[in-house]
């Protein structure tokens, strides 16, 4: 038997009931097929939803829609699939709370954005990986920074940070929850830019 | 275990499980983490389907991240004038070995350092060598591979052919591979590397790597992570992703099978020809361009001659050596 895992830290949970996939073959798609298009959702998102603040929960609300759908049965085409959910989700939300004229709406071209964007790119080369990530590092706070750097780039552990910065190790981890946040907002944000920006 | 599928319930906001979720990542990185703690996680991941979408997310973002690490560990600041020094070493050695093999000669003139053992497989061979770290190296088929080892640094020499490495990570104890005028160092890693005449591949499986450049122009290393797979020919060097599917099937060798998904006949014979004293010749272009998609054992050459006479309708001819097929 060949041992490759699939992913370095799948949590593999037990299958839910009366669901045909389990929750973590789920997971290990979602991290492969629908993160990648996290920048082209957010795009989606932020031009179709005028309220700004809704966005992060919006997208969470197609996550889980599209996660609850895997269960059932893995769609054979990811991002029309996704795109899809989120216009319905959003056409929903509109109907319910009566703030957006609806045919803004439904007018959307869903599969016109889905080909439009390059599929992602999985071909970058590591150094751009690196820039990006060195450009997520930048953007945070210098204290949560310092934690983070010290965190995951220095190799120190929690009590090592908070003594080496002076701070208690409540602070100290909480720095480190919001740089993990906050780069990980970063780095799925910004994962390949539409249009081909850069 | 919860069910979500009541949808129009307001759930906590998305930001909410999301600092949940990268609080769940720092205490299991950066503090002591028991089974205790394992046990908690576990619970509030089976609360929610949402909880475990951010948890995922987060937890992708966080292994990205790793790349930062692998950079730092491979160039530790304020030492790198005692650093360049030593890879300057390892990059004159490596280019010294390889024109010393080239010319046939025995290398080991060239290597005064301690320990040095060489390890060969014939053709067809495949072997397993146990390191007393615990670290593991698959050997290839026709594959030489040359180990040493001081307190500080363990050092690898692919000579020629392709090896498995599982490695145990030691921060003190470096792990650096050298095929040709390259060089991949280990920073807590399962990987691959084939170095074959003008090309050399090196594909992670798991943890993470850094590849150098030695040829004067380095510039930072690249760092590899799950899933990379780094090709070097013609002074080119070219990064894509390969599915876990495709890089199992590179890895299938480990197994004893080559597997071929939409190979050109002419592609697989040739692999297949690294495994086996008689060699398969496909005579024509025509031939040579079909497409297979197959797997065999890697001494399967008569698998692989009957596949192609029975399924694609070819004539097979056996000369002194060789099996000769074509239209």
């Amino acid at each position: 038997m060949i041992e490759i895992p699939e992913t370095s830290r799948e949590d593999a949970g037990p299958p839910r009931s009366g669901a045909s996939v389990s929750t973590a073959e789920v997971m290990v798609w979602f991290a492969r097929e629908v993160l990648p298009m996290e920048p082209t959702l957010m795009h989606f998102l932020r031009s179709n939803w005028r309220n700004k603040d809704d966005i992060d929960d919006l997208r969470q609300d197609v996550y889980l829609r599209v996660c609850e759908a895997a269960q059932k049965e893995f769609p054979d085409h990811v991002r029309p699939f996704v795109l899809a959910t989120a216009r319905n989700l959003l056409i929903n939300r509109a109907r319910r709370e009566r703030v957006v004229p609806i045919e803004a709406i439904t007018d959307l071209d869903v599969t016109g954005i889905a080909m439009d964007v390059p599929s992602p790119e999985r071909a970058a080369i590591a150094r751009d990986e690196l820039r990006r990530l060195q450009a997520a590092i930048d953007h945070l706070p210098p204290r949560c920074r310092e934690a983070f750097v010290l965190g995951r780039v220095e190799g120190l552990t929690g009590r090592e940070i908070a003594a080496r910065m002076g701070i208690s190790e409540k602070t100290a981890s909480e720095h480190l929850a919001k740089g993990i946040y906050a780069v990980a907002e970063t780095l799925h944000g910004e994962g390949v830019s539409p249009g081909g920006k850069r | 275990m919860s069910d979500l599928s009541g949808q129009e319930v307001a759930a906590p906001s998305a930001k909410d499980v999301a600092e949940q979720a990268a609080d769940w990542i720092q205490r299991r990185e950066f503090w002591t983490w028991t089974e205790h703690e394992q046990a908690a996680l576990d619970a509030w991941l089976a609360e929610s389907l949402a909880h475990r979408i951010a948890y995922t997310r987060l937890e992708v973002a966080w292994s990205r991240t790793a790349r930062v690490t692998a950079l730092r560990s491979s160039r530790p600041a304020g030492r790198s004038a005692k650093r360049s020094w030593i890879s300057l070493m390892w990059m004159r050695t490596a280019a010294a070995l390889v024109v010393v093999t080239a010319a046939g000669i025995g290398a080991e003139q060239y290597f005064k350092a301690p320990l040095e053992t060489t390890y060969a497989t014939a053709v067809g061979e495949h072997e397993t060598i146990k390191l007393a770290d615990g670290s593991r190296i698959e050997l290839n088929t026709g594959t030489i591979l040359k180990t040493s080892h001081t307190d500080t640094r363990r050092l690898v020499k692919l000579v020629k052919g392709e090896a498995f490495f599982i490695i145990k990570h030691d921060s003190s104890n470096s792990f650096t591979v050298i095929a040709g005028n390259h060089r991949v160092t280990d920073l807590g890693t399962k990987f691959l590397i084939r170095s074959e005449p003008n090309r050399l591949e090196v594909a992670l499986v798991e943890g993470r790597a850094a590849f150098d450049s030695a040829d004067g122009r380095a510039q930072s290393p690249i760092v590899l992570i799950p899933g990379d797979s780094l090709v070097v020919s013609d002074n080119q060097i070219r990064t894509t992703r390969k599915s876990t599917q495709i890089l199992a099937d590179e890895l299938g060798w480990r197994r004893g099978m080559l597997v071929f998904e939409n190979a050109s006949l002419r592609e697989a014979a040739d692999e297949i020809n690294r495994y086996n004293a008689h060699k398969v010749v496909v005579a024509d272009q025509a031939a040579a361009q079909m497409k297979i998609s197959a797997a065999f054992p890697t001494t399967g050459i008569e698998d692989f001659v009957q596949l192609a006479h029975q399924l694609l309708g070819l004539k097979v001819d056996r000369r002194d050596g060789e099996i000769v097929i074509s239209r």
